[in-house]
């Protein structure tokens, strides 16, 4: 009895299925979908039991909302996972370490000056009137570098 | 040890000075020399040092004497650029925008220390933001 109840299961489950649209069907109805508009980039579809997921970047919030609408529109598409990212336009550059701002801005009044700053060790190099090299070496010292290793040619 | 000897005229005159949390260290071939005093004692160990090793060409000690730690907020500070005015920014970096400029000379008000580089200041106009405390001199 229990035996013809999984058949009978499984008989009406490959039913259901044939009734529904594939997953791989779907797919590419919901990438013809969403890859109409210009604005997504690198985008990934998956769909699996109608359940489609949507990957790639878009430049905002709007254009995610709209194509997560627009997979969604796609007959067979029973719901949609929005896995879209928003693309920061502002390229965040890493900042030098502390040390190297520091220097940068230490050495700013002293435009014959190059300063660099590798493992810690702050290399000068350039040139500087005497009168203002105590006054650049004090500044120098207090940002607490390894060592302050001093090529400049003092005038 | 080598180094200590050296400079031993500066490590001297640091202690005979009373240099606060004097903190004296030798590591890897350079000499570390902490504290926070009084400006006038700064620039006599400075010129020790000068003398010691002439133009600092030999790259061999570090000297972090602090003697603004103790300026307190509402304190005036002169403006001691070189020659231009200082700039006053937003924010504590160079990377912050201007909101405001002092003109060399002119003394402005302490509103806070941001940290050993970045102090906040106000000018008599009312212009407040950051400023570099390398261009700032307390009016003593």
């Amino acid at each position: 009895m229990a035996l013809v109840m999984v058949v009978a299961f499984m008989g009406a489950t490959v039913t259901g299925c044939k009734n529904k649209p594939k997953d791989a069907d779907l797919k590419t109805a919901v990438e013809t979908a969403i890859q109409a508009n210009p604005k997504l980039t690198a985008s990934g579809v998956t769909v699996e039991k109608g359940v489609a997921t949507l990957s790639g970047q878009v430049p905002d919030e709007a254009t995610k909302e709209e194509l997560g609408k627009a997979a969604a529109a796609v007959p067979g598409v029973t719901s949609v996972v929005n896995n879209l990212t928003i693309a920061i336009t502002n390229v965040e550059i890493a900042a030098d370490s502390p040390l190297a701002i520091a220097v940068k801005d230490a050495t700013k009044d002293f435009p014959t000056v190059t300063a660099t700053v590798a493992d810690g060790v702050v290399t000068l190099k350039g040139e500087l009137q005497k009168a203002n090299l105590q006054k650049l070496m004090m500044a120098l010292n207090a940002l607490k570098p390894k060592k302050v290793d001093n090529q400049l040619v003092i005038k | 040890m080598a180094l200590q000897e050296k400079y031993k005229e500066l490590i001297d005159a640091a202690t005979a000075a009373g240099v606060n949390e004097l903190n004296v260290r030798e590591q890897d071939g350079v000499l570390y020399i902490d504290g926070a005093t009084s400006g006038a004692v700064k620039q006599q160990l400075w010129d020790t040092y000068e003398r010691l090793d002439p133009n600092y060409a030999s790259g061999d000690v570090v000297m972090n004497i602090n003697s603004v730690a103790g300026v307190v907020e509402g304190s005036k500070l002169k403006v001691t650029t070189n020659s231009s005015n200082l700039n006053i920014r937003k924010g504590p970096s160079t990377n912050d925008d201007i909101v405001g400029k002092a003109a060399r000379h002119e003394v402005v008000t302490l509103v806070g220390k941001e940290n050993d580089q970045w102090w906040l200041i106000k000018t008599d106009q009312g212009e407040q933001g950051y400023s570099f405390t390398q261009y700032l001199t307390p009016v003593e």
